[in-house]
């Protein structure tokens, strides 16, 4: 255990020298996937509510392709399976694009949370009690003004406790970057049990680090619904 | 049709690994999540510690993590423990071998026993108080009131728990791969490696997945269905 510590602490933390490794690396992959499929999810969830099929259909496909296939599926088809077909390889900005570990982890997980939170967000506004939308109405706002005012902000505080089950689960999700060669911190720990043989040593230490993360995470996402749900504490 | 280049028959055995692999883990974890609800509503303090300790740690800490932890570590510690039972008795030696298998299930089991646990406290707690005291009052044995009263309605509240949990475990199989068992991800990357048509062959076991959350879909619809007889809902 010491001798793992000793040789991987600064692996772990930040870097091996060369490259952004271990904690660094897990928090970059949550954040940045995180945010990405933030993006996606908010226009999308508000396209699933439309009325119109052709509009709520393929939002539907996606949500359903991305949330009924496993994830670690998914970054080997993009990974392994996207850098194979032809037109890629023959394509320099695809070719790039691909050949590079980290953005095709970072694309998987961002479809894949996208997916989710899509499903999330869509509940949440769907949800939304028809009596702020008539005042909104009432107020005389365009459509436009009646989504930006009223229906995200209230939508967006509800799915709130959702959302931040989804970014642990996300964190959760993270590890399976060190099949793709990324060096989170799992793969240090990997790297750790390989030379040391170890295994629960090594894995342990993850296990504990994977904890703390998770616990902080949990513990701001407390405050931040004390803050922004406070108006609903009974 | 299903030839897919001579790997077909390969990839169907590797979902029947996947499916029988979760089938099974489901089971364990299943039996593991109504253990730890009974210990967590019990009135034994230390029962009810050791199913919290047990909730909090695996949940969060990631699959993948505990998954090589507890398959790496398993195996030592079994023979740590025969080799103490062997020094024990002279006379005796008899090791156990784990194939990846049996650990897959033990350790999806063991992970997912911690989600069970909270959907079944949770449904535990929904059902009403009188249908227990009613049940109680009849001389029924604690056995008794868990098989013909308890059970049966709980299972009406839990059933949207346990189907989101069915189908994380189905999903969660395909790590097993990563700890060397020949499941349907690991025969798709075989073929696509030796095929050079990685791309196609993911797609079916992408596929494959999609197919068995259809099914199981329409079987949780069934069981809701079933469940649900008796229950008098509002017409709207």
């Amino acid at each position: 255990m010491i001798y793992i510590l000793q040789n991987y602490w600064r692996a772990l933390l930040y870097s091996d020298g060369y490259h952004m490794t271990g904690i660094a690396m897990t928090l970059w992959l949550l954040v940045v996937s995180c945010a990405i499929g933030f993006c996606i999810a908010l226009p999308l969830a508000i396209a699933r509510n439309s009325k119109n099929p052709l509009i709520w259909g393929p939002v539907w496909l996606y949500g359903f392709i991305f949330r009924g296939t496993p994830l670690y599926v998914q970054l080997l088809l993009i990974y392994t399976g996207v850098y194979g077909l032809h037109f890629v390889r023959e394509t320099p900005f695809l070719a790039d694009f691909f050949r590079s570990a980290i953005n095709c982890t970072l694309l998987s997980f961002a479809l894949n949370t996208g997916a989710y939170t899509t499903e999330i967000f869509y509940g949440a506004i769907r949800d939304t009690s028809f009596g702020e939308v008539d005042a909104g109405r009432a107020y005389g706002m365009s459509r436009f003004t009646l989504y930006r005012r009223i229906i995200i902000p209230s939508a967006l505080r509800r799915a709130l406790p959702m959302y931040s089950n989804e970014v642990i689960l996300m964190l959760h999700a993270t590890t399976l970057a060190f099949t793709a060669t990324v060096p989170d911190i799992l793969k240090v720990t990997n790297d750790a049990y390989v030379a040391t043989y170890a295994p629960f040593d090594a894995f342990g230490l993850a296990a504990v680090i994977y904890l703390c993360i998770s616990f902080t995470l949990i513990f701001m996402f407390r405050r931040a619904e004390r803050h922004f749900l406070a108006h609903l504490a009974s | 049709m299903f030839n897919l280049g001579g790997y077909g028959p390969h990839i169907l055995a590797g979902t029947v690994t996947t499916v029988e692999l979760s089938l099974l883990s489901l089971l364990v974890s299943f039996i593991l999540g109504l253990i730890g609800a009974s210990a967590k509503l019990s009135k034994n303090r230390a029962a009810r510690g050791i199913a919290t300790v047990y909730t909090t740690l695996i949940r969060g800490i990631p699959d993948l993590v505990l998954m090589l932890l507890i398959f790496y570590s398993l195996q030592i510690w079994i023979n740590d423990f025969t080799d103490w039972l062997n020094n024990l008795q002279n006379s005796i030696d008899f090791e156990v071998q784990l194939d990846p298998f049996t650990s897959g299930v033990i350790t999806l089991g063991f992970i997912y026993g911690a989600y069970f646990t909270e959907t079944f406290r949770g449904a535990f707690l929904a059902v009403p108080k009188g249908q227990m005291e009613a049940a109680r009052a009849f001389g029924m044995r604690p056995f008794l009131v868990f098989r013909r009263i308890l059970f049966p309605q709980m299972m009406r509240y839990a059933l949207p728990g346990l189907g989101n949990n069915w189908q994380v475990i189905l999903k969660a199989t395909a790590l097993v791969s990563i700890i060397g068992l020949s499941d349907v991800v690991f025969a798709a990357q075989q073929a696509g490696e030796a095929t050079l048509e990685t791309f196609f062959y993911l797609c079916i076991a992408g596929a494959v997945y999609l197919v068995l959350t259809i099914i199981s879909n329409g079987v949780l619809l069934y069981l809701e269905r079933k469940y649900m007889i008796g229950v008098r809902q509002a017409v709207l």
